[in-house]
């Protein structure tokens, strides 16, 4: 398993240091740092189709409010248990897809795996509280995924690892693999409905990469 | 002059020693003298020279990937680099080093394939060009352990040597049938073989186009035939028009090859993960193959041939399958397979002729002909049974 973050070459997941063979055992063992939203996966090959059949994950660290002194307040609106994060709706999403006839082109393209599972399940979202999207891609074979919110506008922190966006009021961001960042916007001035997300590659979308939030009065 | 005689004929003898051998002198001055001259090198333009590779086996195993290749370019040519599924991949090569035209060689690829899945191995040689081939359904390739043969013959029976004993049950029944039963019976037989005859020169054809082209499948496939044909008349009629059980055995001997190739391609269906090979399936050959046993009664109903003569007709009609499942599956190249194929159809249009020919005396006698309602009947049923049936058996 190799982690993406900051620790030592014994530990970094790869042929030589920590791949682990079947009924082998291996402790990957290092700080969590940087603070942020991560991507975790295998790094055996044949690497391409470990990732596309969904050797992956994401991992988030939490900022230390302590260590920000200046965002104390936006570090601790991260941090899992506080007051604070309490108030956020947040979710995480990994952009994938799936090649099923070993043709090197996705046939099915997803957050999280089931295509279209978002759009015929909306994620309930009170209209009163922030979002907060922990976003990854793990997309095989095309160059980008991309994230696009409807009707909305949001802020971006790439890669998660400062407390200011990166970017500031976008509706649309892209991410090559392995590429992720955190997004945050609210429909709290929105009329309740549903809204919908999806990658702007239309191809993506009609593939299965399209979700609704359904916005409710709380 | 009577002393001259043998040397007079000696000199003649020399003489036409000379004349057979100047063009072969003729010949070996011209290559010689191409090589050496080469008047073609304004031909040359500095385009590499045409690769080809044919893939001939793919062997999987705990240890990874096997392919047989075999070269057919206009010069030696050298494996640089292998993918596998987009990815370069070490491999060993034996022989290892270029490979003369028409040679073949083993690739050994340690790669972790995944039962199901579809691989893709590509070759590229050291000018850049590449060849690939593919792995549709990866399953562990069949190897010849005894349970394994022995699963195998077991297919072979249910498809060959059931349906043809099950065939020859109707013995009894034909013995009383008239002659237009007979009429009906004899055409069913020709409509049979005449759809074996299509289903395998297209199935040879089929092979044949997969081969290396060095090969000439579709020629060697045409001419086997032509050849089989030629030598199967030719030894039928030595001893005159073949009848009753000599000709019985040459219809069982025809179905026999063409059951050998139905072995063949459902061993290398199984070798090749192409067929789930199903119950489905296997019933499908048994039902398709029924028509096989009554053909093969069909010239000896007036007779009455011992009991041994049935068995040995089933098993050499039916036995050729389990052989064939053997040889199919150990994946060996298609050329031999197009091969056996072009050798049944030879022997099936042997069949065709013979039993025709055994008709047309016979009905001479009793005044039928090949248009009366029951013969064309017999002829339409035994091509549309083998047709129907034969929905089962293509997947």
């Amino acid at each position: 398993m190799h982690f993406h973050g900051i620790h030592s070459w014994r530990m970094d997941g790869v042929p030589g240091s920590g791949l682990i063979n079947p009924g082998e055992e291996f402790v990957y063992e290092f700080d969590a740092k940087p603070f942020g939203c991560h991507l975790y996966h295998c790094h055996a090959f044949p690497l391409k189709r470990h990732m596309h059949k969904g050797m992956y994950g994401a991992f988030v660290i939490d900022p230390d409010p302590d260590l920000h002194p200046e965002y104390a307040d936006v570090a601790r609106s991260r941090l899992l248990g506080t007051p604070e994060n309490a108030r956020w709706q947040e979710l995480v999403m990994v952009m994938n897809a799936f090649d099923t006839n070993f043709d090197n082109e996705n046939e099915f393209y997803a957050v999280n795996t089931i295509a279209n599972a978002y759009s015929q399940k909306p994620i309930r979202i009170e209209k009163s509280r922030p979002v907060r999207i922990y976003l990854v891609n793990a997309t095989e074979f095309d160059p980008i995924n991309s994230f696009h919110l409807h009707a909305n506008f949001f802020n971006y922190f790439d890669t998660g690892t400062t407390l200011t966006p990166t970017l500031r009021t976008v509706d649309l961001i892209m991410q090559c693999q392995a590429q992720r960042g955190i997004l945050e916007f609210s429909y709290t001035d929105h009329e309740a409905g549903m809204y919908m997300f999806h990658a702007h590659q239309s191809e993506f979308t009609e593939l299965g990469w399209m979700g609704m939030f359904d916005i409710v009065e709380a | 002059m009577t002393e001259l005689a043998p040397s007079s004929n000696a000199s003649s003898g020399l003489r036409r020693f000379f004349w057979l051998l100047a063009p072969l002198l003729v010949l070996a001055i011209a290559i010689a003298w191409i090589a050496a001259a080469d008047p073609l090198r304004s031909f040359n333009n500095g385009a590499p020279p045409v690769e080809a590779i044919t893939f001939e086996r793919t062997v999987l195993n705990d240890g990874g990937i096997r392919v047989q290749i075999r070269a057919g370019g206009s010069e030696d040519m050298t494996v640089a680099q292998l993918q596998v599924d987009e990815a370069y991949w070490s491999f060993s090569m034996a022989p290892a080093g270029p490979l003369a035209r028409g040679s073949t060689a083993w690739i050994d690829i340690p790669y972790p394939w995944v039962l199901g899945e579809a691989h893709r191995v590509k070759l590229v040689t050291n000018t850049g060009a590449t060849f690939e081939h593919e792995i549709a359904v990866a399953v562990p390739t069949p190897v010849a352990t005894q349970g394994q043969l022995l699963q195998q013959a077991i297919v072979g029976a249910i498809v060959g040597i059931l349906p043809v004993a099950i065939g020859l049950m109707f013995y009894p029944a034909m013995r009383n049938m008239g002659t237009s039963g007979m009429g009906f019976v004899l055409a069913l037989t020709v409509g049979l073989l005449a759809f074996l005859l299509v289903d395998m020169t297209f199935e040879a054809l089929e092979l044949a186009a997969e081969s290396a082209p060095l090969f000439q499948g579709p020629a060697m496939v045409i001419l086997a035939a032509l050849a089989t044909f030629l030598i199967l008349m030719g030894i039928s009629r030595r001893g005159g028009r073949p009848e009753g059980l000599a000709l019985a055995f040459y219809i069982a001997f025809g179905i026999g090859l063409h059951n050998f190739g139905e072995g063949l391609a459902i061993g290398a269906a199984f070798a090749a993960g192409s067929a789930g090979l199903g119950t489905f399936l296997v019933l499908g050959f048994a039902i398709h193959n029924v028509t096989e046993g009554i053909g093969i009664a069909a010239p000896i109903v007036r007779q009455k041939p011992p009991l041994w003569a049935f068995v040995a007709l089933t098993l050499v009609a039916g036995a050729p399958a389990v052989l064939g499942m053997w040889i199919g599956s150990l994946a060996y190249g298609t050329q031999w397979s197009a091969l056996a194929l072009g050798v049944g159809a030879g022997a099936i249009l042997q069949v065709i002729v013979e039993v025709t020919a055994f008709f047309l005396r016979g009905s001479g006698r009793q005044g039928q002909s090949w248009l009366s309602p029951p013969v064309l009947s017999g002829f339409l049923t035994g091509v549309a049974f083998m047709y129907v049936t034969a929905a089962l058996i293509k997947v």
